[in-house]
């Protein structure tokens, strides 16, 4: 492994940003992680930097990790990504769809250094991607959705009509369906991860349309307080637990655990043994989490919803298991067949009883 | 007491020295700011505006500070005309998208014909002409029925970032992109890809154009009629029109000259640094450069050494975050007292303090 030799005094600089005059010198692997939005988010971001303290707390000394928060993405994705492999990072992560081209582009120029990138679909030599599969996580927040919702009208906060929001879409409404056949989605696209001011507004609406249950793939607690604001109206976490809204409006909630996958890696890295590779894990190996489903949801509706929990973690259940349409009515999955990996990463469809188009 | 005495005539020493003690006055602050953070002034400052130009690594940032700074001078410089003017085109963002759109537009449309010297050409075309066709709007509304072009051109910009993401969803996006948003790459297409001239430099396209709009905003302010009219509208409207200018001419003229440079700035930027037209191919230009226009005292080489100051403070603001653990938001915060303390020490450009003494009787 290649490491670059510091001048004097940014080798003190870095020591005293981590506190480590003792250990300056010796052979640290050094991990960086490029962040879409800030580390204070409490969702996204926030989770994939509990990731990186987490690698802190397990390699102690024997790691330095760097991170650079709110980069745009673009070329100064690129320009941050590069500057981190110069300043000897041995292992890059990068943490948003965005950032495909310019992880390829910087591996491209520096092929000693790992990469890995989240939510992609481009892999290199050095460049290894890995996701989490949300949607078994949406299945469940469905199949309690459909349950609680009294206007049988559910809303939905997407963010981009790309193959994960789709997906996430999707399989939310079939589980809902499937325990409710009068329930109806209305869905809004913000067009951002992040933006409270955005999704409260979102969050609003929906509310005004009569949804008194929210669901979301944006990152912010926006759409909790707007709920709770309007009372009776039940939301998700998302990315993060956001107990601080439990045990209402806040019932369950989607999370991001990365911090299994970013330790496994690093360690790789230390022992020479990482290897360019595609993950895509979901509730059984730890990636997805539920959290906790509160009192604000019946207990039976919370049991049956928990088996599918455990169902969907060991293997037992597909979310996508047919028969399924797709939205004008053909068929997708014959009775009993599974969904392939191959068409989930690519979703561009809704299935059969959800109105409206994805946008074009 | 201390009072504010209006000057005579404007100072032509503060003219010039406010961005200075701007500057100065920002790192001061910032110091303090940094010093509240836990951190070390004097370092952080040194990492913000010194490593990108002498560090070990300088050698990467250097070009960086070219790549930053183009389109933000590009912009500048054809804003500055207006606001010399008194034409307020608040909305070079949305022109620099649409720029962007049309000339990535351009490439994508002849994918994968192999004619550099007819494709790339037509794509700078069709980006200054894209921005100068966004501009006209605002422009024209106002010639015609008196609105503000400051309102107009801004809610521009909301409804080119909706026409950017349309475009990458659907007509523009990369059929073989497995559905994902985004175009093809242009960079990777070599007949529209706006490159590197000289391996490592930094020196694209976008860095001559903007190069040589800064001495060709020079000479016309300086020496042509066209130039005159500019200021005099912008300082003696009257006067202006006794002299013979057109004030719905000029208008659109500088509307027309802000939108085009802005739309070709997007253009070197998607054929370029970018790549690609993408959902949020915009990071916000078009509005940095307003600061950029008033930190240059609306001067071609004022312009451009603030666009320079501006490119650094991305740069070493990034060093900072990732080598110091600083948060983005404090450099933000940096970056908006520079405007903030420029206004301020700009008084002492109209104004002079006094010290009067109390009369006793």
């Amino acid at each position: 492994m290649k490491r670059r030799t510091l001048i004097a005094s940014t080798a003190a600089v870095i020591a005293m940003g981590t506190g480590a005059f003792a250990a300056a010198h010796a052979e640290k692997t050094k991990v960086g992680f490029v962040y879409v939005g800030p580390v204070g988010d409490g969702g996204w971001t926030y989770e994939h930097d509990q990731g990186r303290l987490a690698v802190e707390a397990e390699f102690g000394d024997a790691v330095e990790t760097v991170f650079v928060e709110s980069v745009p993405e673009g070329p100064d994705a690129e320009r941050v990504i590069t500057q981190m492999a110069l300043d000897g990072a041995d292992l890059i992560f990068t943490t948003s769809f965005g950032f495909m081209d310019p992880t390829v582009n910087v591996a491209a120029k520096f092929p000693d250094v790992k990469f890995e990138h989240a939510t992609g679909y481009k892999q290199a030599d050095n460049v290894s991607v890995y996701s989490a599969r949300f949607y078994e996580g949406r299945a469940i927040q469905g199949h309690i959705a459909g349950q609680i919702t009294e206007s049988n009208i559910i809303g939905y906060i997407a963010s981009f009509p790309i193959p994960e929001v789709i997906r996430g879409i999707n399989s939310a409404y079939l589980h809902a369906k499937e325990v409710n056949p009068d329930v109806e989605f209305k869905i809004v696209w913000a067009y951002t991860w992040f933006d409270p001011a955005k999704e409260a507004e979102a969050a609003t609406v929906l509310i005004e349309q009569g949804a008194d249950v929210v669901l979301q793939h944006t990152d912010s607690t926006a759409p909790q307080a707007a709920a709770q604001a309007a009372g009776n109206v039940y939301t998700f976490g998302q990315a993060s637990d956001m107990a601080e809204y439990a045990p209402m409006p806040r019932v369950s909630s989607i999370i991001d655990d990365w911090a299994p996958y970013y330790i496994a890696r690093t360690q790789a890295v230390m022992d020479g043994t990482w290897e360019s590779t595609s993950t895509w894990d979901g509730i059984g190996p730890g990636m997805v989490g539920i959290g906790e489903i509160t009192d604000a949801v019946p207990a039976e509706v919370k049991a049956s919803a928990e088996a599918m929990r455990d169902a969907i973690a060991d293997g037992s259940y597909h979310p996508f298991t047919g028969p399924i349409n797709r939205q004008d009515g053909s068929v997708w999955l014959a009775e009993g067949e599974i969904a392939d990996d191959g068409t989930l990463a690519g979703m561009n469809f809704y299935v059969e009883g959800i109105e409206g188009e994805i946008p074009q | 007491m201390i009072v504010l005495e209006k000057r005579e005539a404007p100072s032509r020493l503060w003219a010039w020295g406010s961005p200075v003690m701007a500057v100065l006055l920002t790192m001061v602050l910032g110091g303090l700011l940094f010093a509240a953070l836990g951190q070390n002034s004097i370092t952080v400052i040194r990492t913000i505006f010194l490593d990108p130009l002498f560090s070990e690594f300088a050698w990467f940032y250097r070009p960086q500070i070219l790549i930053k700074g183009a389109p933000l001078v590009l912009i500048a410089i054809g804003l500055s005309f207006g606001f010399r003017a008194g034409v307020w085109n608040i909305g070079a963002e949305g022109q620099y998208i649409v720029g962007a759109i049309c000339g990535a537009g351009v490439a994508l449309a002849l994918y994968p014909m192999d004619a550099r010297w007819l494709i790339f050409p037509s794509m700078v075309l069709a980006g200054a002409l894209g921005g100068w066709a966004w501009a006209m709007i605002p422009g024209l509304l106002r010639v015609r029925f008196g609105t503000n072009e400051i309102l107009v051109s801004l809610m521009l910009v909301y409804v080119a970032e909706q026409l950017l993401a349309a475009m990458a969803l659907g007509a523009m996006r990369n059929p073989e992109g497995m559905g994902f948003p985004g175009s093809r790459n242009l960079s990777q297409y070599p007949s529209a890809a706006n490159l590197e001239l000289i391996s490592g430099s930094g020196m694209h396209w976008g860095v001559v154009a903007a190069l040589i709009t800064v001495i060709f905003a020079y000479v016309t302010l300086s020496r042509h009629v066209f130039g005159f009219h500019v200021r005099l509208a912008g300082q003696a409207p009257r006067a202006a029109k006794f002299a013979g200018v057109n004030p719905a001419r000029m208008v659109l003229i500088c509307m027309g000259l802000s939108g085009a440079l802005a739309g070709a700035a997007g253009l070197f930027e998607v054929a370029g640094p970018a790549g690609q037209i993408s959902i949020d191919f915009n990071v916000g230009y078009g509005f940095t450069a307003i600061i950029v226009a008033f930190l240059g005292r609306l001067h071609p080489i004022g312009i451009m050494a603030a666009g320079a100051l501006m490119a650094l403070t991305y740069i070493g603001g990034g060093i900072a975050q990732s080598s110091l653990g600083l948060p983005a938001a404090a450099i933000n915060l940096l970056q908006g007292m520079l405007l903030f303390n420029l206004l301020a020490v700009d008084v002492f450009t109209t104004y002079r303090i006094r010290m009067l003494r109390k009369e006793v009787s």
